[in-house]
């Protein structure tokens, strides 16, 4: 005892972290990829490992030569965007367009607006459609399903169901084979079972709350389910929009990014509402044949609007 | 041809109708300004530091501009010559200030003022402040974290790593007086810079009685009057043991410095070493 | 089982004096009484240097509205009136007195016999109460008779006491339910007498079951006094939030508690209550806990008000090797000392050693926008933001955004992943805030 130490209260701390939460939410989607190893093999293992050293290449490089700011590569959230970027990418993406994404991700969605904290979008997001738009060809020739498969850029291919369905036909798969992720699509999003997994875990660690997984996903179910009611024949079951595509991803990861999300219950409801609505949307009356990922980025655009206007309730304060 | 002559056609009608909407609101919306508003403020510093006492300098120049007489109104970064220039702009019998400078009434150095304990908290005197009284046994002595050197638009103070007091660069230091209100210690202030920058000034705010402030610090003012017994122009006040001396009634001969028994009065920019008679002799 | 509504952490309750026997402090050689209170007006001296004194004789006079009288707790010969280093890191005025033997008033019951009746008025019950200098142990010592004159034309329905001791680490409160759980229930009723109301509620945590278990034995005898136990959330002790756990009614913001009905007071403030109504005992020691991780010997003592909490350390052990830092009170609201030459005041409820490692703040990160500090906090506000504001000097803003609602219970600070120090910034804006409105309001 030299000098006593000297500062405000509180004095001890909860010992929570940064990394410490983006190390939970990168094990709850552990399930994920190793359902995405088993269903398209070696390809998903290419395109995962190289987008994850990737992004945190970038992110070290940037921080070193150009910000030189604060090191924080090491705090997991570098490794996140890159294994949730691989998530949204088919599993035959040639090297070169994964690493042209994790620059998008990491230098021009993240880095350029101050690092962790202060970008306004979600970063594997905006590297996602950055090259859904400029690489479409590559970006929606999804392989198909194979066990174990040894196959990389030479992997047999096949259409979304989403994309099926946009196109006219109907050869939806069995409800089984959606819910465990038997059918084409980007890497990480194949399998809602995983994915949900990984919702319980997040929610039993605390790292995220109930309320924007619940309400994309409630938003989408009765909307769609509206639109089925109506006409079953043009509109698709609310069942094949909540388990094909990237809506489980997107509601349980991508939406869930805490800095790109609302910062109280009321603000998350309004946040998920949109998303939702904007999924169906999208997937039933635009051009892609999904919509997640717009949804997600236009709602983000919204987040400081919402956080301003919408206040979470306060003490003593009398329900309207 | 046609298709010519109809893209002109509507060109023409939507800039004639622009226009039309631009004229009316130009002319309804229009707000007179003096034009001598801007004059004025080309020949301000640009500073928009505020220590005018308006926002920034071209509320100042319309201040200016507004006033029958200068009266109160004075750009202290510009000083004296500034205020001569806006004068004849105006028109207006320009007003003199003698030229000023922030001095730190704090000499509490780690040497003179020992740390008993190690704050942990957010590094910002304000935050310090409302916590505690400081680092050491004296609560009204500087905290060293700064504020008045985050608050400076010029410059001008910085806080001395070693010493963790704060030092005024006089050449830079505009007497903006963003300082002295940065200050949680109230530590900071404005003074007569003084012929050739000489001046003599109690380098301490500590109000307690003087044992207190003996152990707590041992540059600290302890209020035991030498100093205004000595001094020849009335200029020295005593009030709850701590001495201040009057800018306007010091003539600067330093004979309070000299009684001082804990080198709290401190003279800057005096060619020879005066301090200390005694000491002097005994040395040479 | 019941708990408040919005937000509230966990943290860890260490409570390592839990059981240990109240010990009667040893008295000191000299005692430095302090006469400022945590809130409100110093009390003026009506002593002077070389003055005699007697235990429990009046050495400060209550100035002004909220405020309270300060009583000699040793008998001998005023030292000096001087001012003194306290627990709030500022000098100020404290008697100090030259201890000679242990001399009390006559007036003064020390007997243990526990006297159950109360005859007297409503008006006598107050009067007494202010002259024995009473003021909440709860932390903030706001004094108990000024709580207890209600505003004109408010009625309190309830009473509720405060015994839910939700700071980790601290026991007094706990303790003294076990062994002066009578006391305190007279203490109850008579204070429902002063307040003239039928019903009133002791809320404990359930991780006291063995006071839970002894209040509701004795509380059979009593008429109207239940006890309620609550679910363990920090901070359960804030005034509103415990209305909000024990009678599900929420005080409006800038409001006080009995506009809802209720009145809260500390089970501390109660058993002081019973000691100067029924003993004639006025405030001059109180029950501290002094413990951490490290401590040799984790207990609870019973200290006359001005020791040197020095002389208290010393009985219980020392300071262990490895203290960074010393705090007075519980880890979550309590203050750093700057040594322990700090005389114990009204509010001290405990000492606690703090390692180094777990009390050095880790760097500051950027905020991610988690949104924990909003979930957690109890008055349903918005931290990340007030901080942003503060640090920008957005006053107004902060004052819309009801920044004067937060009780500084530390638990943004507490959650935030990325060590923000946000109540720094908050009770820094607050203050600020608080002196604006003063202002506007002596406008």
């Amino acid at each position: 005892m030299e000098k006593l130490i000297i500062s405000p209260a509180p004095h001890i701390h909860s010992g929570d972290s940064v990394s410490k939460n983006m190390t939970g939410v990168i094990i709850a989607l552990i399930p994920a990829l190793l359902a995405s190893l088993y269903f398209f093999g070696l390809g998903a293992l290419i395109v995962t490992v190289t987008s994850i050293v990737a992004c945190m290449l970038f992110e070290y490089l940037i921080q070193k030569y150009i910000i030189r700011g604060e090191k924080t590569i090491l705090d997991g959230s570098a490794a996140l965007t890159g294994l949730l970027l691989a998530f949204n990418l088919p599993s035959n993406l040639p090297v070169w367009i994964v690493l042209i994404g994790a620059l998008v991700a990491i230098g021009v969605a993240k880095m350029s607006f101050g690092g962790l904290g202060n970008n306004p979008f979600n970063p594997a997001l905006v590297g996602r459609v950055f090259l859904l738009i400029s690489f479409p060809v590559q970006m929606t020739t999804w392989p198909v399903v194979e066990p174990f498969s040894m196959s990389y850029l030479d992997a047999a291919t096949g259409a979304t169901v989403l994309s099926l369905l946009n196109e006219g036909s109907a050869a939806i798969p069995s409800a089984k084979d959606m819910f465990l992720g038997n059918m084409p699509g980007s890497l990480g999003e194949v399998s809602a079972v995983a994915l949900l997994i990984g919702l319980v875990y997040m929610l039993i660690r605390k790292i995220i709350t109930w309320h924007i997984p619940v309400s994309i996903l409630l938003t989408v179910a009765v909307f769609a389910g509206i639109l089925y009611l109506v006409d079953p024949a043009t509109y698709i079951s609310p069942l094949v929009h909540l388990l094909t595509g990237g809506l489980m991803l997107g509601a349980i990861f991508m939406a869930t990014d805490y800095v790109t999300s609302p910062m109280n219950p009321k603000g998350m409801w309004i946040y998920g509402v949109g998303i939702g609505i904007l999924t169906v949307v999208i997937r039933t009356w635009g051009a892609y044949p999904e919509g997640v990922s717009f949804a997600i980025l236009i709602m983000n655009g919204f987040t400081p609007l919402i956080n301003f206007y919408v206040k979470p309730k306060r003490f003593g304060e009398k329900a309207k | 041809m046609n298709l010519v002559l109809i893209s002109l056609i509507t060109l023409g009608v939507i800039g004639s109708v622009a226009a039309v909407i631009l004229f009316v609101v130009a002319k309804k919306f229009h707000v007179f300004e003096n034009p001598r508003i801007d004059e004025v403020e080309q020949v301000l510093p640009a500073a928009n530091c505020g220590g005018c006492g308006f926002p920034g300098c071209r509320n100042f120049a319309e201040a200016c501009v507004k006033a029958d007489e200068f009266g109160d109104l004075f750009c202290p970064v510009g000083g004296n010559e500034t205020m001569k220039n806006v004068a004849e702009l105006l028109g207006k019998v320009a007003v003199t200030q003698v030229p000023k400078v922030a001095v730190v009434r704090c000499n509490g150095t780690c040497e003179h003022r020992p740390r008993y304990n190690e704050y942990d908290g957010v590094k910002h005197c304000f935050i310090a402040h409302n916590l505690y009284s400081g680092e050491t046994n004296c609560s009204w002595g500087c905290l060293g974290f700064g504020d008045c050197e985050l608050s400076c638009e010029f410059d001008a103070i910085k806080v001395n790593p070693i010493t963790r007091i704060p030092e005024v660069d006089e050449d830079k230091c505009t007497a903006c007086g963003a300082c002295v209100r940065a200050c949680p210690k109230l530590l900071i202030e404005l003074r007569k810079k003084g012929p050739k920058g000489r001046r003599v000034y109690v380098s301490c705010r500590n109000e307690d009685k003087g044992h207190i402030t003996r152990k707590a610090c041992e540059v600290g003012c302890i209020g035991c009057a030498k100093c205004q017994k000595v001094c020849p122009h009335d200029a020295i006040t005593i009030t709850n043991s701590l001495a201040f001396i009057d800018d306007e009634k010091c003539k600067l001969c330093r004979e309070c410095v000299i009684v001082c028994p804990t080198d709290a009065i401190i003279d800057v920019n005096f060619p020879a070493p005066k301090k200390k008679k005694e000491e002097a002799e005994a040395v040479g | 089982m019941k708990t408040f509504r919005i937000g509230g952490v966990h943290p860890a309750e260490n409570k390592f004096s839990a059981g240990k026997k109240i010990q009667q402090a040893e008295i000191p050689k000299m005692v430095a009484i302090p006469l400022a209170h945590y809130i409100g007006n110093p009390s003026e001296a009506i002593v002077k240097k070389g003055d005699m004194v007697k235990v429990g004789q009046m050495i400060g006079q209550a100035n002004g509205f909220v405020s309270a009288n300060v009583h000699a707790s040793v008998s001998g010969k005023i030292n000096k009136i001087d001012v003194q280093l306290d627990a709030s890191g500022y000098k100020r005025p404290a008697v100090f007195i030259d201890v000679e033997g242990d001399d009390w008033i006559e007036t003064i019951d020390k007997s243990n016999v526990i006297k159950r009746e109360c005859n007297l008025s409503k008006e006598e019950i107050i009067k007494k109460i202010k002259d024995a200098g009473i003021v909440g142990l709860g932390g903030a010592t706001f004094p108990a008779h000024v709580k207890l004159s209600l505003p004109p034309g408010k009625k309190a329905e309830v009473l509720i006491i405060n015994a839910v001791e939700c700071e980790p680490y601290l026991t007094c409160d706990h303790q003294l339910m076990l062994e002066h759980g009578e006391e305190i229930l007279v203490g109850v009723s008579i204070l429902m007498k002063a307040l003239e109301v039928e019903k009133a509620i002791i809320g404990i945590e359930n991780n006291k079951p063995d006071a839970i278990s002894h209040l509701k034995k004795l509380a059979t005898t009593f008429k109207g006094i239940t006890i309620e136990p609550l679910k363990v959330q920090y901070p359960q002790g804030g005034e509103k939030q415990l209305i909000d756990a024990v009678v599900r009614r929420q005080v409006p913001s800038g409001r006080i508690p009995v506009e809802v009905g209720a009145v809260v007071f500390n089970v501390g403030t109660t058993f002081a209550v019973y000691e100067a109504v029924q003993k004639n005992k006025p405030m001059f020691e109180r029950v501290m806990t002094v413990t951490g991780k490290d401590a040799p010997n984790p207990s609870n003592y019973r200290v006359r008000l001005g020791t040197y909490l020095a002389h208290v350390v010393e009985q219980a052990g020392g300071v262990p090797e490895g203290t960074g830092k010393i705090i007075g009170g519980g880890p979550m609201m309590g203050r750093s000392l700057m040594n322990l030459n700090i005389p114990m005041a009204k509010g001290s409820a405990g000492i606690l050693y703090m390692r180094d490692e777990e009390t050095i703040r880790k760097p500051v990160q950027n905020c991610i926008r988690c949104s924990k500090c909003v979930s957690v906090c109890p008055m349903g506000l918005e931290p990340y933001l007030l901080m942003a504001q503060s640090e920008r000097n957005m006053w107004p803003e902060m004052e819309v955004d009801r920044v004067m609602d937060c009780i500084e219970c530390g638990s943004c600070s507490y959650t935030c992943p990325s060590n923000r120090p946000l109540l720094d910034y908050i009770r820094y804006g607050k203050a600020t805030v608080g002196g604006i409105i003063r202002n506007r309001n002596a406008k």
